[in-house]
């Protein structure tokens, strides 16, 4: 289905709304009565001059790790990747049941949250290669892959955290914090660890910025050209997996995945320079834990995880809809720019070609003819008319007829001569019937632009005045340009 | 441990849910859509929250409901997304069921205040306590519910398959096909969707949400590792669900008490036996599995190496005619730039065959094995003689084509190429070509 349709169906204006709808906390607070306490003005000042210790903590832990995910996610995006972290961070799961049973196994209480994040590290770049592997070395696809290793990989991780759990000596309810995250309770040593691994994670992605594009575009030329494909690509997906394990602690395994995914994704509809779109995702990434974690601890009850995602998720609503390269609204705009400007040379070259056949070459065109020209509607006649009287190309006279002015003339002529070049071309050069030229010239004229006119009349053999003279006349009514074709 | 009437159940539930979720699962397989499994099974969370807080009871049937419809929802925003903006399907199905599952997770969180509703049963699912709701049927008074529940979709996916199987199989295989035959393939997908949202929901009570992808994709992923026809697919994917669901509970009750813990959760464990059953799939599946291949691959190569030997001790015979030198295995080692593991191995292959023997310190060919040699050097040099005199390429470079062709000729094609190069005694570099001898 083109984008054409799809704009014309309200269904999925609608479905967008609801999505937004359904994406905003406000539909829970529709649902049960009073669940939200809007703050009171001094929890907002307190949050957001960050004078709490342990909101400045947390702020500028998820901050920062949203800036790294919106960088790294971009690659991944662009690889088309981007359900790989789902299937990494899932992997993570039996890494830190097995770090936690191992630090057991040595006597310790299992809760040296640096091992644990080594142990997930260790299981989710197993996770990552296995889906690798398993989508190049069988004949199963990428999707297969991912959602078996994802699956079987979290069935081992809760496999054990089951084992754990019913350990004499076993606590587990540390581990269900990586699942879900615990953004509120993040204490110094995570903010610095975060703070440490992001900025490092950011560094690489800057420094290799020019390897990892030219991965992400064109991966056979990289080889060709010399640069170590394998490590660099391995590097950009042990990235993923860093951030993904740092995520853990602060959103939990599964919403992890959306740090990951849904800030590039946002970024993507504001440019097409990788530069901007690499910048501007780290931006979102950045916006989503500083709005979210500020929200999440003005009000009551929020999971800080969720609600970072769902403020990821308002940003890419927001840039789906207003984004200012692919947005929905300026592909709107530039398609309806089109179909005005296509609307209006039709009339200028429907009236001017009316004009042609009358015998006095001034008088004034009545709309009905126009109409019945090209199976108009009056209606739509009328508004083409009233587009185009509002730049002065056409007036009306009082007994309802057309009258082109001296600017209206002059693109009217080029528009028809448009149309005949291509019709002379298609019949001279492409074999095509005369009869059946005038409507592929119709699709065309409105998009020839200088070079190829200057070359369709080197190829046609045209040599008329461009400027004053009018256009020539219609090949497919011209007898005597078709025998001449006919002859050459 | 004792196995007792009550693991009977636990593993029949299991294997029933298994069996609907494997029949719907293969489809998504084959259709490259797996990850929209994944994409369901945790997007049913906030339909289950909604239900839960608009009806405030436990009752099965609204948050039923309400998971279907945020499922199939799923499905229309994807594609929506997918469709709307330049993103591929993969970006566009995260930022849907991430931002759902958020949402899901906030309005458990509202709900947890008047509602018992636990994140951590819907993430894992019970299996083992699927045994004590019982409901009356058949004249038993100890079916389990889920079971029943189970049981019938498994039947209500079957008679979808049944009915639809040539409509889904077109769909599956060449969706433009389907569609340029008339076929409503739109209605076909989304009937599909809703019937799998319907199964995931009403497995993941057991399985919980995320081990029922793996219910879904894994006896599909190994079946169609096992098969190419759609048949044998969909029966082999039902006997991997009844294993990883029989072996998953023999494995989580057994295999921790060795460790004395008593056991461990039977639904994980499930998921865990079918990605086992999957890696000695996806490494032994014949034609198919990495180490199968691996090792059809090596087999050919030795049996390369064993007619390389044989042409390089018949071209040494050629210029000894005498046999007084015997090549030892040193020199077919640098000859042949072989290693001396593989060297050996295809040595002691021709021995068996009685094709060489040791003769002093090195080898010789016998009777048989002269024979065969003959017949492949014969063939090296008619190919050579062919490609230079019919194919017009330089003497010089026709070596390594003939080097590659010897090991796969017949002796009709030695016949016919002697034919079409009529029956030359030299090849192009002025070696004979010896004559055929026995029956090859």
């Amino acid at each position: 289905m083109t984008i054409r349709n799809l704009f014309k169906k309200p269904a999925f204006f609608l479905a967008i709304l609801g999505f937004v709808l359904l994406a905003s906390p406000v539909f829970a607070s529709e649902l049960g009565e009073s669940i939200f306490k809007l703050p009171e003005w001094d929890d907002l000042l307190r949050v957001l001059s960050l004078r709490d210790y342990n909101t400045r903590v947390v702020v500028i832990g998820t901050t920062l790790l949203g800036v790294a995910s919106g960088f790294v996610g971009t690659f991944l995006l662009l690889r088309k990747r981007a359900l790989l972290s789902d299937a990494i961070s899932h992997a993570t799961l039996p890494g830190i049941c097995l770090a936690f049973l191992l630090l057991i196994l040595m006597g310790g209480n299992g809760k040296n949250f640096v091992v644990l994040l080594l142990g997930a590290a260790v299981t989710g770049t197993l996770g990552m290669l296995a889906v690798l592997g398993i989508s190049n070395y069988t004949r199963l696809k990428n999707d297969t892959a991912l959602a078996v290793i994802l699956s079987v990989f979290f069935a081992i991780g809760i496999a054990l955290v089951g084992i754990v759990s019913r350990l004499p000596q076993g606590n587990a309810a540390g581990l269900e914090t990586y699942i879900y995250g615990k953004t509120a309770s993040m204490l110094m040593g995570d903010a610095i660890l975060i703070t440490v691994t992001t900025a490092m994670v950011s560094l690489i992605c800057l420094v290799l910025f020019k390897e990892f594009a030219l991965l992400c575009f064109d991966q056979n030329f990289a080889s060709a050209t010399g640069w170590p494909v394998p490590f660099l690509d391995l590097l950009m997906m042990v990235l993923i997996v860093v951030v993904t394990v740092i995520g853990l602690q602060a959103v939990g395994l599964i919403l992890v995945v959306a740090l990951l995914i849904i800030p590039p994704a946002a970024a993507r509809f504001w440019s097409d320079d990788l530069r901007v779109v690499f910048a501007a995702s780290g931006t979102i990434g950045g916006l989503s834990g500083l709005l979210g974690c500020t929200v999440s601890a003005l009000m009551e009850n929020l999971p800080a995880g969720a609600v970072i995602v769902l403020a990821a998720t308002f940003f890419f609503v927001l840039s789906l809809c207003f984004g200012l390269e692919r947005g929905l609204l300026v592909r709107l705009k530039k398609r309806q720019e089109l179909e005005r400007r296509v609307g209006r040379q039709n009339l200028l070259r429907a009236i001017y070609e009316l004009k042609e056949k009358m015998s006095d070459k001034t008088s004034p065109v009545p709309v009905s003819q126009v109409v019945a020209k090209r199976s108009w509607k009056e209606k739509a006649v009328m508004r083409l008319y009233r587009q185009a009287a509002r730049i002065h190309l056409i007036t009306k006279t009082p007994d309802n007829s057309f009258v082109l002015t001296e600017e209206g003339e002059k693109r009217a002529a080029r528009i028809v001569r448009n149309h005949r070049l291509w019709e002379m071309y298609l019949i001279t050069h492409a074999d095509i019937a005369p009869n059946h030229v005038d409507r592929d010239a119709d699709m065309i004229e409105h998009i020839l632009d200088e070079e190829l006119i200057s070359e369709l009349e080197r190829l046609v053999q045209l040599k008329d005045d461009k400027q004053n003279g009018s256009p020539p006349p219609s090949p497919h009514e011209d007898l005597s340009f078709n025998e001449r074709a006919a002859l050459s | 441990m004792m196995w007792t009437s009550y693991d009977t159940w636990i593993v029949v539930v299991g294997a029933l849910s298994a069996m609907a979720c494997a029949l719907l699962g293969s489809f998504l397989v084959l259709r490259r859509m797996s990850m929209m499994g994944d994409a369901i099974s945790h997007t049913v969370l906030p339909g289950i929250a909604v239900a839960y807080i608009l009806t405030q009871s436990r009752e099965s049937w609204p948050m039923f409901i309400g998971a279907c419809i945020v499922g199939v929802l799923t499905v229309f925003l994807v594609e929506s997304v997918h469709k709307l903006s330049d993103l591929d399907e993969g970006a566009s199905m995260g930022v849907i069921f991430t931002s759902l599952f958020a949402v899901g997770l906030i309005l458990i969180r509202q709900a947890a205040d008047y509602v018992d509703l636990d994140p951590g049963c819907v993430l894992y699912g019970a299996v083992e306590y699927a045994p004590i709701d019982t409901v009356e049927m058949f004249g038993r008074d100890d079916i389990p519910r889920a079971a029943a529940v189970s049981g019938a979709f498994f039947l209500i996916n079957l008679t979808f398959i049944s009915v639809f199987f040539k409509e889904l199989k077109l769909l599956s295989f060449d969706q433009n096909f389907a569609v340029s035959l008339g076929l409503n393939t739109k209605f076909l997908h989304y009937s599909m969707m809703t019937l799998m949202a319907a199964t995931v929901v009403s497995a993941f009570e057991t399985v919980g949400s995320i081990l029922v992808i793996a219910m879904l994709i894994v006896p599909g992923a190994c079946a169609s590792l096992l098969t190419r026809r759609l048949k044998p697919l969909l029966i082999l994917s039902v006997i991997f669900a009844i294993f990883s669901a029989v072996g998953g509970h023999f494995l989580a009750i057994y295999i921790p008490v060795k460790f004395d813990i008593p056991d461990t959760s039977s639904a994980s464990m499930m998921g865990a036996m079918a990605g086992l059953l999957f890696l000695v799939v996806a490494l032994f599946a014949p034609g198919e599995g990495v180490l199968s291949r691996m090792a059809h691959k090596t087999f050919l190569s030795l049996g390369i190496l064993r007619d390389d030997i044989l042409g390089f001790l018949y071209r040494c015979k050629e210029l000894d005619p005498e046999g007084k030198l015997s090549p030892s295995t040193g020199q077919l080692k640098s000859a042949l730039n072989e290693n001396s593991f593989s060297l050996w191995i295809a040595i002691q292959g021709l021995k068996m065959k009685g094709a060489i023997a040791t003769a002093g310190e090195g080898l010789t060919l016998t009777e048989a094995g002269a024979h065969r040699a003959q017949n492949l050097v014969r063939s090296h040099r008619l190919w050579e003689t062919y490609l230079v005199e019919k194919m017009g390429l330089a003497p010089d470079h026709v070596h390594n084509t003939a080097e590659q062709l010897e090991h796969i000729t017949t002796r009709d094609m030695r016949d016919q190429l002697a034919q079409i190069t009529a029956n030359q005694s030299e090849d192009p570099h002025h070696s004979a070509i010896p004559p055929e001898e026995g029956n090859g």
